[in-house]
C-alpha cells in the first residue's frame, strides 16, 4: 500500500448542502477523510462490520476494507495506546471509545502519552490522532453510559478538546480534527446524534479554537457547548417571547478556548450564564465563569452564573430530567442576573 | 502453530555459562566470534556508562539514575539484534540500550539530568522516548509495528519492559493486540527479580513470565539474561521470525538488578547480601571475557582498547554533563501544541516579563 502524506482535500463532487442527522454527518466526515488521505484509519470496538453501536462508522469497512476500518480486541487502553504508535509512524488514527464512561481504561495513555508526546520530544513526534467519544446524557442510558467527562480532558495540557452541536459542525470539526497536527478528543453529544440540519461538505473547515455565535442577543449571553447548545437556544427563544434578548455562544472548541469571542459578547451584554451538563464543581463551566469574570469584570452587571449538572454521579434514566440543565433552569438563572439593579 | 511451539523450555537457554564454558545447543548455534567480540566491547562500554552515571548522581549532576548494572547483556543484545530500519521502545532503565543503539550519550541523559523529558530525536536512531509509566510503551510499539506493516515497511519493533511491568494491564493488552494482528514485535522482559522492592513471586504465580506467551497464542522463550551469546541467539531468532511474517515473540531474560532501583532506593531493606552474592559471579562481562580469551579471540591489548574506548566516551559524557547548560524557561510552552494556544502565548509572555523584570537593575534595587 502506498501512502500519500499530502493528500488533496476531498474531491469537489459538486455536493449541494443536504439535510442529514449528526450521525450521518459524522459518518460522511469519516468517509471523506478516509477517501482524502490513505493514512487515515478507523478502529475500535464494533466499528467494523456492525458500524459502531451508534452506526457512526456504518458501511466504512465495506467501502474502505478491513485495513482501514477494523475491530480490535475489547481493550480501550490498547486501542488508544496502539493509536499512539500508529501516529508515531505516519498514520492518522481515528479511534472510537464506545461510551464516555468506557474510555477510562485508556486514561493513562491519554494523559501520559497522547497529551505529552509532542512536548516530550520537543515537537519531533507529534500525534495526529482523534479519540472519538460518544458523550454526555439525554438518551436514557443506564449507568456508565452518560458521563460528561470533558473536565478530565480539558484539564490535561496537550489535548485539544472539541464538541459539535450541529450536523454542520459535526462534519466540519471532525474533518478539521482529523487534519489537525495534534491529538484531539472529539466529544460527540449522544442525544444530538439524531438531530438534523443542513450540511455543506464543501464549506471551509472551521478552525479549532473558534467559537460560533449561534444567536445574537443584547441583554445577556448564554455560553454553551455540545449537548447544551440546543438548551441554550431554546431558552433564548423562550426569553425572546418575554421581551428579553439572549445571545448564545456555541464554544465548539473547549481547548483551545476562544476568550476573544466569548469576552466580546459578554462585554456587550454585561451578563452571562454558562450552561453545561457536567457536575459544576471544578468543571469546564467553572473555568469559563472564572475566565469571564477575570477578563470582563468592569463590564459585568451581575456575577456570572452557571447552570450545570448536580455534583452527583450521572442520574439513572428515570431521574435524568431532574439532573440535566433545562430551559426553565436556564431562564431562572437569567432571571437572577440582578436586573433590578439596572 | 502447535501449543508446544509456543511454550518456553523448562530452563533458560544458556550458551556460555558463568565460568565461560560453551554449552552447545541443538537449536541455537553460538553467535559468531566476531559478533561476540563486538558484543564484549559494547558490554564494557555499557558497564562504564552505568558506573559513570552512578558517579554523576553522587556529584549531584543527575537527578536520578535507574542503573542497568548487571543487566548489560540484555541492553547490548537489544541494540545488536536490530537493523537500522527497526525500532526500539525502551524504558527508564534502558539508557544504556538507547546509547548502544547510537543515540548520543549526553542526549540520552537529558531526561535524567532533568533538563527535559527526553533529549533525543526518536527518528534519528529509531529509538522511542524512554517510557516511565510501566508497560505503556509496549502498546506504542505494537501500534508502530501495525502502521509499519500497513505502510509496507520492513520494520521490526523491539519493546523492552521489566518483570514488574508484566502485572500491568497494558502488558496484557499489548501482547494480545500484537498476537491478534500477528505483528512484527519482539517483547523482551528483563526479569531482574524486583519491582523496586517487590519480588517476582508477588507479580506472578506462572511457572515463568515466558509461559504467558501461550495465553496469547504467542511464542514464549526463556533465556539466561546474563549470557550475551544466548540473548543474541534467542532475540535474533525472534527478530528474524517477526521480519519474515512469523508474528510476535515474548522473550523473558533472567537477570538481576545488582544496584538499588535507583540511587534513591535502599535495596538492603528488602534483600540480603547472601542473595546478591552469587550474582556477582554470574556477571555478563566476566563470562564473555573468559570465553573470548579462552577462544583466543580477545587479547590483553583488545581488552585494554575496549576499556580505553569506553573511558573516552565516559569522559565526553562527563564533560558534557558537567557543562551544566541551563534549559530555557520558554521551552515550557514551545512544544505543548504544534501551534501554541492563545492561552499559552499569554502565559509565555507573563513568564518572559517576570524574567525580564528579574534581570533589570531596578528590580535588584527593590530586592535589596
Amino acid at each position: 500500500m502506498t501512502l500519500m502524506h499530502d493528500a488533496p482535500a476531498s474531491p469537489g463532487a459538486a455536493d449541494a448542502p443536504v439535510t442529514m442527522t449528526m450521525a450521518q454527518a459524522l459518518n460522511r466526515a469519516l468517509s471523506d477523510a478516509l477517501d482524502a488521505d490513505p493514512s487515515v484509519l478507523l478502529f475500535g470496538e464494533d466499528v467494523g462490520t456492525l458500524g459502531g453501536v451508534f452506526r457512526i462508522t456504518d458501511g466504512l469497512t465495506a467501502r474502505f476494507g478491513e485495513d482501514r476500518c477494523f475491530d480490535t480486541p475489547l481493550a480501550e487502553s490498547g486501542i488508544v495506546g496502539t493509536a499512539v504508535g500508529m501516529a508515531m509512524n505516519g498514520m492518522r488514527p481515528v479511534v472510537e471509545m464506545q461510551f464516555d464512561a468506557f474510555a477510562y481504561p485508556a486514561f493513562e495513555q491519554v494523559v501520559d502519552h497522547v497529551a505529552k508526546m509532542g512536548n516530550r520530544t520537543r515537537g519531533a513526534i507529534r500525534l495526529p490522532m482523534v479519540i472519538r467519544i460518544p458523550y454526555a446524557g439525554g438518551i436514557g442510558g443506564v449507568e456508565h453510559h452518560s458521563d460528561s467527562s470533558e473536565a478530565y480532558y480539558v484539564h490535561t495540557p496537550g489535548l485539544t478538546v472539541v464538541s459539535p452541536a450541529t450536523p454542520q459542525d459535526a462534519y466540519g470539526l471532525l474533518r478539521a480534527a482529523i487534519a489537525f497536527p495534534d491529538p484531539v478528543v472529539f466529544l460527540e453529544p449522544k442525544k444530538l446524534y439524531w438531530s438534523t440540519g443542513e450540511v455543506d461538505t464543501q464549506a471551509p473547515l472551521p478552525e479549532l479554537g473558534r467559537a460560533r455565535i449561534a444567536r445574537e442577543g443584547t441583554d445577556a449571553t448564554l455560553i454553551a457547548y455540545g449537548p447544551s447548545v440546543p438548551v441554550a437556544l431554546a431558552a433564548a427563544e423562550a426569553a425572546a417571547e418575554d421581551g428579553r434578548s439572549l445571545g448564545v455562544i456555541d464554544l465548539r472548541s473547549l481547548v483551545p478556548f476562544d476568550d476573544e469571542t466569548v469576552c466580546e459578547a459578554v462585554r456587550a451584554t454585561g451578563r452571562a450564564v454558562v450552561i453545561a451538563e457536567a457536575p459544576g464543581f471544578a468543571s469546564m463551566a467553572a473555568e469559563i465563569a472564572a475566565r469571564v469574570s477575570e477578563r470582563c469584570f468592569h463590564h459585568l452587571l451581575a456575577p456570572v452564573r452557571r447552570v450545570t449538572g448536580f455534583d452527583t454521579p450521572f442520574a439513572p434514566p428515570k431521574l435524568e430530567k431532574f439532573y440535566l440543565p433545562d430551559v426553565d433552569r436556564v431562564l431562572d438563572a437569567v432571571d437572577a442576573l440582578q436586573w433590578e439593579d439596572a | 502453530m502447535h501449543a508446544d511451539d509456543l511454550l518456553p523450555g523448562d530452563t533458560p537457554l544458556r550458551l556460555i555459562d558463568q565460568d565461560g564454558r560453551h554449552h552447545p545447543d541443538d537449536r541455537y548455534p553460538i553467535p559468531s566470534t566476531a559478533a561476540l567480540l563486538d558484543g564484549y566491547r559494547r558490554l564494557v562500554l555499557a558497564r562504564r556508562i552505568n558506573d559513570q552515571a552512578d558517579a554523576l548522581v553522587r556529584q549531584g549532576k543527575l537527578a536520578v539514575y535507574p542503573s542497568s548494572h548487571g543487566q548489560e547483556a540484555c541492553e547490548v543484545a537489544a541494540a545488536m539484534v536490530l537493523d537500522d530500519q527497526d525500532w526500539l521502545f525502551p524504558t527508564y532503565r534502558d539508557t544504556v540500550a538507547v546509547i548502544e543503539r547510537g543515540v548520543d550519550p549526553f542526549e540520552a541523559f537529558v531526561l535524567l539530568r532533568g533538563d527535559w523529558h527526553s533529549g533525543y530525536d526518536p527518528r534519528v536512531h529509531h529509538v522511542a522516548p524512554q517510557s516511565t509509566p510501566l508497560a505503556t510503551q509496549l502498546l506504542h510499539a505494537v501500534g508502530f509495528a501495525h502502521a509499519a506493516r500497513m505502510r509496507g515497511e520492513d520494520t521490526v519493533v523491539l519493546a523492552l519492559c521489566g518483570d514488574g511491568a508484566t502485572s500491568e494491564g497494558d502488558f496484557h493488552e499489548a501482547l494480545n493486540f500484537a498476537a491478534v494482528f500477528h505483528l512484527p514485535v519482539v517483547f523482551l522482559v528483563q526479569n531482574n527479580g524486583y519491582a523496586i522492592s517487590v519480588p517476582l513471586s508477588r507479580q506472578t504465580a506462572a511457572p515463568s513470565i515466558a509461559h504467558k506467551g501461550i495465553g496469547y497464542g504467542m511464542r514464549g522463550r526463556l533465556v539466561d539474561g546474563n549470557d550475551l551469546a544466548a540473548l543474541l541467539a534467542v532475540l535474533g531468532e525472534a527478530v528474524t521470525e517477526a521480519r519474515e511474517g512469523g508474528g510476535p515473540t515474548l522473550v523473558e531474560a533472567l537477570t538481576y538488578r545488582m544496584k538499588s532501583h535507583t540511587n534513591a532506593d535502599d535495596a538492603t531493606r528488602y534483600r540480603t547480601a547472601d542473595e546478591v552474592e552469587p550474582w556477582v559471579a554470574r556477571d555478563p562481562l566476566l563470562r564473555m571475557r573468559t570465553w573470548l580469551t579462552a577462544e583466543g579471540a580477545l587479547h590483553e591489548g583488545d581488552d585494554a582498547e575496549a576499556h580505553a574506548h569506553a573511558e573516552r566516551i565516559a569522559a565526553e559524557l562527563r564533560t558534557a554533563v558537567m557543562a551544566d547548560a541551563e534549559p530555557h524557561p520558554e521551552d515550557l510552552f514551545a512544544h505543548v501544541y504544534a501551534t501554541p494556544t492563545p492561552q499559552l502565548r499569554e502565559q509565555a509572555g507573563q513568564l518572559a516579563d517576570e524574567l525580564a523584570a528579574a534581570s533589570t537593575p531596578a528590580t535588584e534595587e527593590v530586592a535589596r
